[in-house]
């Protein structure tokens, strides 16, 4: 039988043994699956980051509503803000490019599903806004997104990553922790940096619920984008500095899935508890889904 | 064990807003039109759980539509689906419904005309679909494979005559399923393969005895 990744443990000892990067490790490894060559996955990962370009851009221009009327226009006020923000000018890049694609994808334009649509904007941000500030080689974004990737894929492995089934912590959440990996990637983090970002990032996001508003991905969605964007920041300041997960990354993952299922189907997509029956998304209810 | 792919997580490029709401509808919707494969008279779409409950809001009708009619998860006419000619051709209609025995994203497509076929899918997350049952026979199908569909009559030595088909062939099984209503009665057969299969191979499967249905299904392309 052929050597498996399917746990992150395996990951980094084949990328020690090997003295290889994430991503090489999971290009051989894609590669040795039989239907993925490595030329294949590069080129979707190119289309996927030209796509999440495009959606940025459309997504910064653009101030039409979404069909419900209950948003669309906080990118917009995002980027004019005049006032001074405390984490820096990249952080304030990371939140508005976060909100310019989840807006985009509430209008249904085109966006990536990195690793869901309503998780869309938080890949995208961190690694875009990023590069573009540190001037990253569009080869070394394709790697950081590659690493990202191989993140969700160990994940899901092991669980949905449908908010139906494991609530925002395995969308959102998921997503989160796959950006604070390719953002340790794109530093020079280590191997070992890199899984802790992720490991910590997850574990500060579990039984994050799904609750949308009138069943919309937008309240809460839309702005969980950027904040689980900055998230993925922390996560990845606090690896860089070697902080380490005294709880092991598989580990995390496991209590993620366990979490998924106690939590109840009530607060799973189901828009039956929290945020949807307040008062206040009662009374939008009824003047939207008339 | 299946094991997902980078590539499924860092695609599809889609038309939002919800990749299991949406982009899963409309892929459930591509390989359900794959599997009946013939223009039906009506079609009942039946939404379960939060498939229901907020499938409106995610273009989730839409977006099993789109599919029916054959339409890729990026193309722009989704958000507009029930305006566009296509759909005006067809007679259609919704129904949203609840059983926690069934999967948070569960469909029914029920097809009428020609041929009468119900089928019925889960959207499981990021875009990822499986169809589960094809009239009342269990079936694994994820739209990541060609697949071969078989119901036939349930007797000693069809699946061997079958794979010896497919090995003639120089095709590679990936997976193999079956099921069966009761003995000697009906049963099912889902093969999925690595490759194509060929024409002279589908015609030889045809002409085994007692085999009612066989249904090339091509994997899906996005």
């Amino acid at each position: 039988m052929k050597h498996n990744i399917t746990e992150f443990r395996q990951l980094y000892y084949a990328c020690k043994e090997q003295n290889k990067k994430i991503y090489e490790i999971a290009l051989d490894y894609e590669a040795s699956r039989g239907e993925n060559p490595e030329y294949k996955v590069r080129l979707q990962a190119k289309k996927s980051l030209d796509a999440m370009k495009e959606a940025i851009t459309t997504g910064l221009k653009c101030t039409e509503p979404s069909p419900s009327g209950m948003s669309g226009d906080d990118c917009d006020k995002l980027q004019n803000s005049k006032h001074n923000f405390i984490l820096g000018q990249t952080a304030k890049k990371i939140m508005t490019y976060a909100l310019a694609t989840s807006e985009q994808n509430l209008r249904m334009g085109t966006i990536v599903a990195c690793p869901t649509a309503g998780s869309c904007g938080i890949v995208p941000a961190v690694l875009i806004a990023f590069a573009e500030d540190n001037n990253i080689k569009e080869c070394d974004q394709i790697n950081a997104l590659i690493t990202a990737g191989e993140v969700g894929r160990l994940v899901a492995n092991k669980m949905s990553l449908a908010g139906a089934v494991g609530g925002c912590q395995a969308e959102c959440g998921v997503a989160s922790a796959m950006a604070a990996a390719a953002l340790t990637q794109m530093r020079g983090g280590s191997v070992k940096q890199i899984i802790n970002a992720v490991a910590l990032a997850l574990k500060n996001i579990l039984g994050l619920t799904c609750d949308p508003v009138c069943g919309l991905v937008e309240i809460p969605c839309v702005k969980r984008n950027p904040f689980l964007a900055i998230h993925a920041v922390t996560a990845s300041e606090l690896a860089m500095s070697d902080i380490i997960s005294k709880i092991p990354i598989d580990e995390v993952v496991d209590a993620m899935e366990q979490t998924g299922q106690l939590m109840s189907p009530l607060l799973k997509e189901s828009s039956q508890g929290g945020l949807a029956k307040t008062k206040t998304a009662i009374a939008l209810e009824k003047n939207i889904l008339k | 064990m299946n094991q997902s792919s980078i590539i499924d997580i860092i695609s599809p490029i889609m038309a939002g807003p919800s990749s299991s709401h949406t982009a899963g509808a409309v892929r459930l919707g591509l390989l359900a039109r794959n599997v009946y494969n013939a223009k039906p008279d009506k079609i009942t779409f039946k939404l379960y759980n939060s498939y229901a409950l907020t499938g409106k809001g995610h273009g989730t009708d839409k977006g099993l539509l789109a599919g029916i009619l054959g339409f890729a998860v990026d193309d722009k006419r989704i958000k507009n689906i029930f305006e566009t000619p296509e759909a005006k051709e067809i007679d259609y209609h919704f129904e949203f419904l609840q059983d926690f025995n069934r999967h948070p994203n569960a469909v029914d497509f029920i097809f009428e005309g020609g041929l009468n076929m119900t089928i019925s899918g889960d959207s499981v997350g990021a875009g990822e679909i499986k169809l589960r049952k094809i009239n009342n026979f269990c079936v694994n199908l994820d739209g990541k494979y060609n697949t071969l569909l078989l119901v036939y009559e349930d007797m000693p030595g069809v699946i061997s005559s079958v794979t010896k088909i497919i090995q003639e062939d120089n095709v590679n099984i990936a997976s193999l399923h079956c099921d069966r209503s009761a003995k000697g009665r009906d049963a099912s057969m889902c093969i999925c393969i690595d490759g194509e299969l060929s024409k002279n191979c589908l015609n030889k499967v045809s002409d085994l005895k007692d085999m009612y249905i066989v249904r090339y299904i091509k994997k899906l392309e996005s």
